[in-house]
């Protein structure tokens, strides 16, 4: 059955009441029934719920084959629990048909694609896959469909109890003897722990892994101790190099800061930009570099920025410690600035994936944002977005947050170079829609830039504000002009993957990719 | 092959962005930055050893890529090094728009390259007359020699000095107030004005030198310069911005021009616009003005 954006979403797929994906705010209104977990009483006192080992924890959980395990992705590339948890589940305590829901994955689990191959992983249920386990993952070696979701798909997921988890798994830079974690004050600190918490709130048992146990009450806590079962200290959570890059730095790049002050100049010319405008950035060169250019706006009309959210790295705090913007609010800190200043610096706050970017909730952040800035590996010419499968059609992205933030936001500007190497960025179709075109305002990109036909309020903007824009068909003719026209991928039958957008509904399947075969 | 339409010897040229001619990730697109000259460079930015490379590159470029209504000049080698004369049989194979004579200190040189020029026109079957020149003046000598070197050739398009070997030659350095090269500066707009040609600025160096680069550019403006050559597309709006004519004179080249065809309609030579006394010496400024206005994206009228 093709859904609102055109993709072809197979019959076998709909069955549980499952829908395919209808346009955005289909579910607006509707009545959703929440999962509660079933949880262990901790009536009688106890000094300390420290136990020995992953393993004396696992077991203490009741771990058993078959089971789902939760992880967050906050240690990024630097992770060492997920590959952890899942030796000592698989390889110490012999458990198979094990399924993994984490918020992300990424290189950092290239060990996973040994346990998917070898059927001890049957499931994956993450927002990114990337690395050796998202090419496992393409050729059909997970015994099960993945589940790819959006970071507010995934909290509205687990408390609808569409992914129940059994045991979730928190990552936590410092905790107490009995389970009150923060994400600073220990040696591989990660800021905050937003992703966690809605894992902590819903799973039936909960695990906290450390390096660094700290004096009771570690407050205030991320995630709390009323809600934990054990706590394990090992070594070393992760390499905190791989966590928290030294400061993310503005792009020098001049075609960057080309796109960068494009997307100032687009931001600038709406009714959205006045005094106490909310704002997302992503911190790729483009995304990041227009920060700079739009504080030369806000300081020419003498306006602040309200409020912002997102993953945060330091050029946000820099522009809150000077006053340019009122709040921070963030679910990831991506660079030790950031780090470092969450719940320290006044007015930069700590929140949940729930409250960031959930559909289903009732009061979601990004329901609030006036504008966000997003990258893309592909966009359409209906403005669908891809994010998450390379132009060889392989696993190896992550929706994230740009779904929930594209829908939410008054004015969602994509910007990205026209082509990247021999890839055209702008095309015909994208392998995978993550986030589909009618949450898509604005395109920036080195060669011009583009206004979606539903926003003819936006268009009357930029001509008013004499910012020229083209249709988008004529860029993906000039990216096609220079690099070619790309011959349609090859994929088997097989969906090895279910991409679901951010209110559940079905939006795209990933296949499984044939193996390209050059003709003699 | 892309097809460049045979080049203006007189249009806008407010910024000429050097570029390495041996770069494809810089030279495949330049256009997009919007500066009106890219500047090929076969000269210092290229490596004694890499000079073919560089021109296979180069003319490949000039082959494949739309440049639109960017213009294209490549910098070629000096006429002291073994390069120039294949330098130049590259360009006009390739379809160049101008080629910049490095060092140039005479007449002679620019004969010299003409003539060479005119042997490759031959050579590639290119309408003949059609690859304009400029000069780059690097010494004392050049500077002295400016008048005759603009006025050498019916392809010069105009002279722009270079500071860095003017400098070394005047064992100066760059002063904030750029009193070190305004004896140069001056003399040498003096000669493209008295020669009518035009006239640019040297490259500023010092990238995170932002305040330095404005008010030089300022400087370049006030003096009466057509333009700058610069090093990094991000200097280029800055240099549009100062080099924009003012919403006032937009008005006042508007209120010229249209007052002055309907005189000289009904016969009158000399007459007032706002109590200023206005002829026929007003209407070339003027126009510029409006022109200018035009490509800085300030003014659609069709007057000019």
């Amino acid at each position: 059955m093709k859904n609102a954006v055109g993709r072809d979403i197979p019959d076998f797929l709909l069955e549980n009441g499952k829908e395919v994906y209808q346009g955005k705010n289909y579910m607006d209104g509707k009545y959703l029934q929440k999962a509660a977990p079933k949880t262990r009483r901790y009536e009688k006192p106890q000094e300390s719920k420290i136990v020995e080992s992953l393993a004396e924890a696992l077991k203490q959980c009741g771990a058993k084959s078959g089971m789902t395990f939760s992880f967050h992705h906050h240690l990024r590339d630097g992770d060492f629990v997920v590959n952890m948890v899942m030796k000592a589940a698989i390889e110490e305590l012999g458990l198979e048909d094990l399924t993994i829901a984490a918020s992300s994955l990424g290189a950092a689990h290239d060990p996973i694609a040994d346990y998917i191959e070898q059927g001890k992983v049957i499931g994956i249920q993450t927002s990114g896959i990337r690395g050796r386990m998202g090419e496992v993952v393409s050729k059909g070696k997970l015994r099960t469909r993945a589940i790819i979701r959006s970071h507010g798909g995934r909290p509205r997921a687990i408390e609808a109890g569409e992914v129940h988890i059994d045991i979730a798994f928190i990552a936590a830079p410092t905790s107490d003897c009995v389970g009150n974690c923060r994400g600073i004050g220990g040696k591989s600190n990660c800021g905050s722990m937003g992703y966690a918490m809605t894992d902590a709130k819903y799973a039936d048992h909960v695990v906290v892994v450390t390096d660094c146990l700290v004096d009771f009450p570690n407050m205030p806590a991320s995630v709390e101790a009323i809600d934990v079962d054990a706590v394990v200290v090992v070594d070393s959570i992760g390499n905190p190099k791989k966590i928290a890059s030294a400061a993310a730095r503005i792009s020098q790049n001049p075609r960057d800061l080309m796109m960068a002050e494009d997307v100032a100049r687009v931001i600038a010319s709406t009714p959205y930009f006045k005094d106490g405008f909310s704002f997302q950035t992503g911190v790729g060169g483009p995304s990041l570099a227009a920060n700079l250019f739009l504080e030369k706006y806000m300081d020419e009309r003498n306006i602040k920025m309200g409020w912002a959210i997102g993953g945060i790295c330091g050029p946000m705090v820099e522009m809150l410690k000077k006053g340019k913007v009122g709040k921070v609010i963030d679910v990831q800190d991506f660079d030790l600035d950031a780090v470092n200043s969450i719940n320290q610096t006044p007015n930069h706050f700590e929140m949940s994936a729930s409250q960031y970017a959930n559909p289903a909730n009732k009061g979601a952040f990004v329901n609030k944002l006036d504008f966000v800035v997003l990258a893309a590996l592909e966009i359409d010419t209906g403005f669908n977005v891809n994010v998450l499968t390379g132009s060889d059609g392989i696993l190896r992205g992550a929706p994230g947050g740009h779904p929930d933030t594209a829908a939410g936001s008054k004015c969602c500007i994509i910007v990205t170079p026209l082509i990247r190497g021999r890839m055209a960025t702008v095309c015909e179709h994208v392998v995978t829609v993550t986030t589909p075109g009618d949450c898509v305002d604005v395109l920036v990109t080195d060669y011009g830039i583009a206004v979606n036909p539903l926003r003819p309020d936006l268009i009357e903007c930029l001509d008013n504000a004499g910012i020229k824009h083209v249709p988008i068909e004529e860029l993906k003719e000039k990216a096609y002009s220079m690099v070619g026209r790309p011959d349609d991928l090859q994929w088997e039958d097989e969906v090895v993957a279910v991409l679901e957008a951010r209110d559940g509904t079905i939006l795209d399947v990933i296949r499984k990719i044939k193996p390209y075969t050059l003709e003699d | 092959m892309i097809p460049r339409p045979r080049p203006e010897r007189f249009r806008l040229r407010r910024t000429m962005m050097f570029m390495n001619a041996q770069k494809p990730g810089l030279i495949k697109d330049a256009y997009i930055y919007g500066c009106d000259s890219i500047m090929l460079d076969l000269e210092d930015a290229v490596a004694e050893n890499q000079k073919d490379a560089a021109r296979f590159s180069l003319y490949h470029a000039l082959k494949t890529i739309d440049y639109g209504d960017t213009e294209v000049i490549v910098r070629i080698n000096g006429l002291d090094t073994p390069h120039w004369q294949e330098d130049i049989r590259v360009c006009v194979a390739g379809g160049a728009d101008g080629i910049r004579i490095a060092k140039c200190e005479s007449a002679q040189d620019v004969l010299t390259v003409e003539k060479h020029v005119e042997m490759a026109e031959e050579e590639f079957g290119v309408e003949k007359g059609r690859t304009l020149l400029m000069a780059a003046l690097e010494s004392p000598k050049g500077i002295l020699n400016a008048y005759e070197i603009c006025a050498a050739s019916e392809r010069m398009l105009g002279v722009a000095i270079s500071g860095g070997d003017f400098r070394k030659c005047m064992q100066t350095k760059p002063t904030r107030d750029g009193i070190d090269m305004v004896t140069a500066r001056g003399m040498m707009l003096i000669a493209a004005r008295a020669a009518g040609v035009q006239c640019f600025d040297t490259v500023f160096t010092n990238l995170d030198d932002q305040e330095g680069f404005e008010a030089e550019v300022l400087q370049n403006k006030a003096m009466g310069f057509d333009g700058k050559s610069l090093i990094n597309p991000k200097q280029i709006r800055y240099v549009h911005q100062v080099f924009a004519p003012t919403e006032k004179e937009i008005i006042q080249a508007e209120k010229i021009v249209r007052a002055y065809r309907e005189q000289s309609a009904a016969g009158v030579g000399v007459f007032t616009v706002d109590g200023k006394m206005i002829d026929i010496a007003f209407i070339p400024g003027a126009e510029r003005t409006l022109k200018l206005a035009r490509a800085c994206g300030l003014w659609e009228g069709d007057l000019v």
